[in-house]
């Protein structure tokens, strides 16, 4: 199988700055001087709080006079006495929202039931720094097999991304991906352009007709830095094997990356 | 009585406060001795360094000798801070460079600092003594191979869990033969072998060498050569403790222990062969400090060690440890103040090892001068944290980390509420405390109400509305710094606390129920503030304003905004040109 030289483009469509028909968005204005909750109670102002003897809530002046119209019901729950509502304008909205703020929540208040044994990956929880992760999924990968190191560390396996002339470079989590196609949608759409080059045609979603980019007509090339040290085009080898050995990556330049591309494929022909 | 007073005498005076806080309370007492103080204070320290500016520090004290940095927000430590946020020190060390030739200690912190930014300051300061980099990236050896090469008066280098390009070892090799200035080197960080034969050089001819990590390429069977060349050494950080047993490695490795009469604190252990643990034996006794972290081994060899460490003050272990490790703990180590331990596994679910809250309970019953603890574990109680908070109402730090979410009291399966209501009300000096487990408002109450000393608190996954936020803005009086994940705190808490933020260096709220237009309007009502959104999405510009942000980061700075944020940071509320200085 020979490598074509000239890479070619990743032609993903252009949905990265979707917008909705947002002409009516409800925005806080300075005309609406109430809409935010007693906003101007929480100007500097003299009175010092009270305080309630019995420890129950608190009379509260000044700056926090904003709960001063607290109910407290039996549950915790709380709301604004009075015409308040109708202050709230915007904000009103932030209420009734509630978006899902728990990506790994599926347990109800008070279940108690036993954790499950494959852990819903929430980033940065436990709270363990990276250096302290990388060491011990290191001790484990020794210790263990591929797939079970690759768990200890973390379910999560974060790796730089710099692109050449970028002013900063950027570090992703390579687990929630689970393909190349989903790697380089995410990638796009952290910088403005990039190519991988073609290295299998057919597998992994990958064939020549998406490959080519013609409005991008730029040429960047998405490379990875292996374990050994070597530097090789992402989509050579299977998306198993690359999350496997892959440390870094790095957007190139086209005529940067051209010498790559037989020694990825030696290097491959090796290891089978 | 000023004019009788000469400054000579207030600035001797003076000389004898060292802390920060009490430096700033002396400033503002009167114009005099603010001005005697911004001559002679030559210690500084910056909490945020987008909280004020070089230029503002450089016009006020004249003359540093010593300067401390800190950058990222503290959940940058666990990925919350995309990459590229900012916390570039070279900004910092152009005009440190400028205005202090003669500064002899730079300390950072989760900063940016590059190899350009190591170079300038390896070329800049003649009496350049202490380089300490905490949580820091953006270098590489290079720049190590900068301050080695050029730094004549070296005396500390120490990199704390740095992310550092490791690009060779050779870095070491540039340290000149004339170089015997150095007191504390810790390279436990670094992945690259240096040259052995340097290193042993380096420590051969440094006779003031009291700190001394080593990185995991350094293997046992040297030790004892390395260890041979500084008997003096107070702080000793191993390589890789594995090695196949040999009983000849073995007794020269316990023989030059023993040797260290002054050794006091031990660390490193990496893929430890528990055999060669016992080399340690007699030298137990003398510790203060021992951080078996990184010791992937069992308890009973664990155990066997730290019963023998009578004078422990600090351990930092794995939960391999076990409740019974950590009950011979309780009963042998009776100076315990500081206690860590981490997970071996907290990424699965169920594990072996049988760490409970019965092992915390039970040192924290025997250790009566325990005041500080960070305990990962997989359950708890709130009659434990009740007991905890009774054996020890000295506690100045709480760090509780349940690995599961929300998980609630497992014996009653109640939140956990009353638990560290109970660490609050008890724990009158507690400066520090982070929460886990089922929690909701009602926690918070307890917090305002009696955490009146509480300088830090970290929060993820509790509470059910901005009552909860709201307890705690308006009841800690002290509190400084404050990081929220993944609670339902909104705009209402927030703005209706918004005059209490200028009292605090930060507050951070990612996946919370803060929304574009309230960061917008407290940006621009609070001139004080710098309230900065972090948010990648792809579509963030078509948001609607009461959506919630991803991140926000809101800090009190004399500096206005800052120009050197990525495009998914945006600084809210202020005009882009204008420039807030008080001049």
């Amino acid at each position: 199988m020979s490598v074509p030289l000239e890479h070619d483009y990743i032609g993903l469509s252009d949905a990265s700055r979707s917008s909705d028909s947002s002409s009516n968005i409800t925005s806080v204005t300075e005309t609406q001087p109430n809409s935010v909750l007693n906003f101007k109670a929480t100007e500097l102002s003299l009175g010092l709080p009270g305080f309630s003897k019995n420890g129950g809530p608190t009379i509260m002046l000044g700056a926090k006079r904003g709960f001063a119209d607290v109910n407290l019901d039996g549950s915790g729950k709380w709301a604004l006495k009075g015409g308040s509502e109708a202050q709230l304008g915007g904000f009103e909205k932030s209420q009734t929202l509630t978006p899902d703020v728990k990506p790994a929540e599926d347990k109800k208040k008070g279940s108690g039931s036993a954790p499950p044994s494959a852990k819903a990956q929430v980033v940065g929880w436990p709270p363990i720094r990276s250096f302290r992760k990388n060491t011990m999924a290191a001790n484990s990968s020794k210790n263990a097999d591929v797939t079970e190191g690759n768990l200890a560390s973390g379910g999560c396996l974060f790796v730089k991304v710099s692109m050449d002339g970028a002013p900063y470079l950027r570090k992703i989590d390579l687990k929630i991906y689970h393909n190349y196609t989903e790697l380089s949608k995410a990638l796009e759409k952290m910088f403005s352009c990039f190519t991988l080059g073609n290295g299998v045609k057919g597998r992994e979603g990958l064939s020549e007709s998406n490959l080519k980019d013609l409005l991008h007509g730029s040429e960047c090339v998405l490379t990875y830095e292996d374990k050994d040290g070597d530097w090789m085009l992402v989509g050579d080898v299977p998306w198993e094997m690359f999350i496997d050995s892959c440390k870094r990556l790095r957007i190139m330049k086209g005529s940067e990356a051209i010498g790559l591309a037989p020694r990825s494929m030696e290097k491959c022909k090796n290891k089978i | 009585m000023t004019s009788s007073f000469p400054e000579e005498v207030l600035e001797h005076v003076l000389s004898f406060l060292t802390s920060q806080t009490d430096r700033n309370a002396v400033s503002l007492v009167c114009k005099t001795w603010y001005e005697t103080d911004r001559w002679c204070r030559n210690r500084i320290f910056v909490g945020n360094c987008y909280a004020v500016n070089p230029r503002i520090l450089i016009r006020r004290f004249p003359d540093v000798k010593s300067i401390e940095l800190k950058g990222k927000p503290h959940f940058a430590d666990f990925n919350l801070v995309p990459e590229g946020w900012g916390g570039y020190v070279y900004p910092w060390v152009v005009e440190l460079a400028r205005a202090y030739p003669s500064l002899e200690e730079i300390r950072l912190k989760r900063m940016v600092v590059t190899d350009e930014s190591l170079e300038m300051v390896a070329k800049s300061f003649n009496n350049f003594k202490v380089l300490v980099l905490s949580s820091c990236e953006g270098f590489s050896t290079d720049g190590l191979a900068a301050i080695a090469a050029n730094c004549r008066n070296l005396r500390v280098l120490d990199l704390r869990e740095c992310e550092v390009e490791d690009l060779s070892g050779h870095w070491l090799s540039h340290f000149p033969d004339s170089f015997t200035s150095l007191e504390s080197l810790n390279m436990a960080c670094l992945v690259s072998e240096v040259s052995f034969s340097a290193l042993e050089r380096l420590v051969a001819r440094s006779p003031n060498l009291k700190t001394l990590k080593l990185n995991r390429t350094v293997p046992l069977e040297k030790l004892s050569t390395l260890l041979k060349r500084a008997p003096q050494l107070v702080d000793f950080g191993t390589g890789a403790y594995s090695a196949e047993f040999r009983p000849d490695v073995y007794s020269s490795l316990a023989g030059v222990f023993s040797a260290c009469k002054n050794l006091k604190s031990l660390s490193g252990f990496w893929d430890v062969t528990p055999a060669y643990l016992p080399v340690i034996n007699n030298v137990c006794s003398q510790l203060t400090s021992l951080n078996l972290s990184y010791a992937t081994t069992q308890s009973p060899d664990l155990t066997k060690i730290v019963s023998q460490c009578c004078n422990l003050q600090r351990l930092v272990v794995l939960d391999y440890i076990e409740d019974t490790g950590l009950n011979t703990v309780s009963l042998s180590c009776k100076d315990l103040r500081e206690l860590v331990v981490f997970p071996s596994d907290p990424f699965i679910g169920d594990v072996d090892v049988q760490l409970t809250e019965h092992g915390l309970v039970a040192v924290s019953e025997g250790c009566s001068k325990l005041h500080s603890i960070l305990y990962f574990c997989r359950q708890m109680s709130n009659s434990a944290l009740i007991q905890i908070s009774k054996n020890c109402p000295n506690l100045t730090c709480f760090r509780l980390c349940i690995i599961e979410p929300r998980a609630p009291d497992y014996q009653t399966l109640e939140p956990l509420d009353t638990g560290f209501g109970s660490i609050v009300q008890n724990c009158q000096h507690l400066t520090r405390l982070s929460m886990s487990g089922l929690l909701t408002d009602r926690v918070f109450e307890y917090i305002g109400t009696y955490a009146k000393n509480l300088d830090m608190l970290s929060i993820a996954f509790a509470g059910d509305s901005d009552l909860g936020l709201h307890y705690v803005l308006s009841g800690c009086d002290r509190l400084r710094k404050l990081e929220i994940r993944d609670c339902p705190f909104g705009d209402k808490a927030l703005l209706a606390n918004a005059s209490k933020l200028e009292r605090m260096r930060s507050l951070w709220m990612s996946s919370c129920l803060v929304s574009f237009g309230a960061c917008k309007l407290l940006g621009r009502k609070m001139p004080g503030l710098n309230v900065e959104v972090i948010d990648e999405r792809e579509n963030v510009n078509s948001i609607p304003e009461y959506a919630p942000v991803e991140k926000v980061y809101i800090y009190r700075t004399v500096s206005g905004q800052r120009f050197d944020a990525p495009d998914f940071v945006r600084i809210m509320g202020k005009d882009k040109d204008a420039v807030y200085n008080l001049s």
